[in-house]
């Protein structure tokens, strides 16, 4: 019997014919299209409405100099980066005390946490419409408590984005430091607590250090989110609120520009791919997958 | 009497979690500078009591008290213990140095002693070269020794081991317990040692105690818990033993007759404990390892012998287990009685069923109260 596992044998071709659904499908479904974006971005789109098919720098020239895009990418940079803070700031409470639970409630917490997933992300979204809005929840409580004459404007503005991303980001941020908080050995702690630390110093000394791969990568993970995210500020924004993606929504479905849309989407996703790899560098990617498993 | 109070000294300590019991009301004294074990098997309590001693657990009643000051309602860290677990529990994000100053950072030593006491703890540990190194650099028993180092150079009053050598392998675990054994004496610590393991027990302590389902079964040098066994639950635990039920018949010569369940008349030293009175029931202990087994056994007094067979051979070496069943000529009611005997061996141990003799000594037996607990 030929013994094809054994190395001497050669090549091995059952990982890959298992693999081989899963690479068609990518291959299919993500480098094709995305190789026509790359393509696209070439292209030109003519005063007349019409494609010129060719290769034109122009829509990168226009993407990479043009100010308007450039302050919207900083823009986006910022609203992402201040929505992971607050995730990692807001996310740890929770994440500890998940963690640190007996172990008969986590996998109901854990459930909880993955609830809201179970709902839209545009109908959880414009859920906050009903609360903050001018005829929703929290303007009927003040305008029925005489707290007010009117009722207070306080949607469509930065700070509803960045609400609005918090609550859509938070559980990948709690499930990621959960992960890594649920690694620690606890006699670590109980170590620290004998040689004369209280509590909260073994809480630094020890938890907080260790739990900083699983703060990297649920940030990570909330920056590329958020910094992707189109829903958000087109439900909860005003005008002067948009991020890039919006950018690319509207050069390809209200102004039909394809080819600006494709490369103001791969400005993007190089930024981002960057990120990631910087990322991957220094901290290792493999931590993200840990909270999945 | 001006003596100095006990390292340790528990006072009715007690743990339950709800309705479960997992530590009876319990007294214990650590004598300064010994070593005492406790020993028993999992859930019996003893790293539950550890804990307590810790101060990672409340007792839920009773007193801890600490060179003589009661620690109960003292955090852990101001108790002033080292501490040193199975699993190591070195920090992963400090190096070695950084380990074992840990506690010192906490204790307001100045930055030159930190260093001659750690560079100290790590020469006692035999590790003196490896400062700068990660734990995950090190094998399990150099980080064992880090985790010792780290636990002795807070100068700690009392150290407490939880099961420190349960991880290591075997060779490794009897070197350890040598090393372990040297820094005590070196050190002068009174040590509360917590295992599982019947020969660590017996090697290391100068006290034995054997713990069962919360409660505390026997407390004594290892010589005594091993050879005067107060329950049949510590003469099953430490060793192998044959417990036999059966009732006093009358005294002979200093040696107590016993008339076993099956018939078997055995003679048991009567030790400190004598006047039984006859007729009462008891259980007669015999450890293994005294049945001596022979072709032919010569009457001696206060030596009692059984005709048996031996049913299996479990050969290790140096030693053999035997699993016999006594026999005995027509009319002799002792036979059919399971024993096993663990003898050295002479060049080959007998077969399987082979006809043998077991002789057991009056002094190597012990009587306790019958039928009560199993």
């Amino acid at each position: 019997m030929a013994a094809s596992a054994s190395p001497a044998a050669g090549f091995d071709r059952r990982p890959w014919l298992l693999l081989s659904p899963a690479l068609a499908s990518v291959t299919l479904l993500l480098v094709i299209p995305t190789l026509f974006i790359v393509v696209y971005s070439f292209w030109l789109r003519t005063a007349t409405g019409a494609e010129q098919v060719g290769f034109f720098l122009d829509n990168w020239e226009e993407v990479l100099t043009d100010r308007f895009y450039r302050d919207i990418l900083l823009q986006t940079l910022r609203i992402a980066a201040i929505s992971t803070v607050i995730c990692a700031l807001v996310g740890y409470i929770p994440a500890y005390f998940i963690a640190y639970t007996p172990t008969r409630h986590k996998a109901l917490l854990l459930l909880l946490l993955m609830l809201p997933f179970w709902v839209s992300y545009i109908i959880r979204t414009m859920s906050w419409i009903n609360i903050l809005g001018v005829s929703g929840a929290v303007n009927s409580a003040l305008l029925w408590a005489g707290l007010v004459d009117e009722p207070i404007q306080m949607l469509y503005n930065e700070a509803t984005v960045i609400l609005g991303l918090v609550h859509f980001l938070l559980p990948f941020m709690i499930l990621n430091i959960y992960v890594s908080l649920d690694g620690i050995d606890r006699s670590l702690t109980d170590a620290a607590r004998s040689l004369g630390c209280t509590g909260w110093q073994a809480f630094r000394e020890v938890t907080l250090p260790l739990s900083v791969p699983g703060l990297a990568a649920g940030s990570l993970l909330c920056f590329v989110l958020g910094a992707g995210t189109y829903i958000t500020p087109m439900v909860l924004g005003g005008p002067t609120n948009a991020m890039f993606a919006n950018l690319v929504f509207e050069a390809i479905v209200t102004q039909l520009n394809w080819p600006l849309g494709s490369a103001l989407s791969l400005l993007l996703l190089a930024l981002l791919g960057a990120l990631v790899m910087v990322y991957s560098r220094f901290l290792g990617i493999d931590q993200i997958a840990k909270s999945f498993r | 009497m001006s003596t100095s109070p006990p390292a340790v000294d528990l006072d009715g300590v007690e743990k339950r979690f709800g309705e479960f019991v997992a530590v009876r009301p319990t007294d214990l004294t650590v004598p300064e500078g010994s070593f005492v074990t406790l020993l028993g098997p999992s859930g019996c309590g003893k790293t539950t009591t550890l804990r307590m001693i810790a101060g990672l657990l409340d007792p839920t009643a009773g007193d801890i008290r600490i060179k003589g000051r009661s620690v109960t309602a003292v955090p852990i860290h101001k108790r002033n213990l080292g501490l040193v677990f199975q699993n190591y529990a070195l920090f992963p994000h400090k190096s070695v140095f950084d380990n074992v100053a840990f506690g010192l950072k906490y204790r307001d030593v100045k930055r030159d002693e930190v260093t001659r006491r750690v560079r100290d703890a790590l020469t006692l540990v035999q590790l003196p070269h490896v400062e700068d190194r990660r734990p995950i650099q090190l094998s399990g028993g150099q980080q064992q020794r880090i985790a010792l180092a780290r636990a002795i150079v807070i100068q700690p009053d009392v150290l407490l081991l939880d099961e420190p050598l349960s991880a290591l392998d075997a060779n490794l675990r009897e070197e350890m317990r040598v090393e372990l054994k040297r820094i005590q004496r070196e050190l002068g610590i009174a040590t509360v040692f917590v295992t599982h393991d019947q020969s660590e027990a017996l090697a290391m302590s100068d006290s034995v105690v054997v713990m069962n389902q919360g409660w505390v079964e026997q407390m004594g040098p290892p010589e005594q818990v091993y050879n005067e066994p107060a329950s049949a639950f510590v003469a099953d635990f430490l060793g192998h033993s044959n417990i036999l039920a059966g009732r006093v018949a009358g005294e002979d010569g200093g040696f107590v007759k016993v008339i076993t369940d099956a018939g078997a008349t055995i003679l048991c030293h009567t030790r400190d404990r004598a006047g039984r009175p006859e007729g009462e029931r008891v259980r007669l202990v015999m450890r293994a390892e005294r049945l001596l087994l022979a072709e032919r056994h010569d009457p001696a007094p206060g030596h009692s012998i059984m005709d048996a067979r031996v049913r299996t051979v479990d050969y290790l070496g140096q030693s053999a287990r035997y699993f016999l069943t006594t026999t005995g000529d027509a009319g002799d009611p002792g036979a059919g009685v399971d024993l096993q005997a663990i003898n050295p061996i002479d060049r080959t141990p007998f077969p399987e069923g082979a006809a043998v003799q077991v002789r057991v000594r009056g002094e190597d037996c012990v009587l306790l109260d019958g039928d009560a607990d199993g």
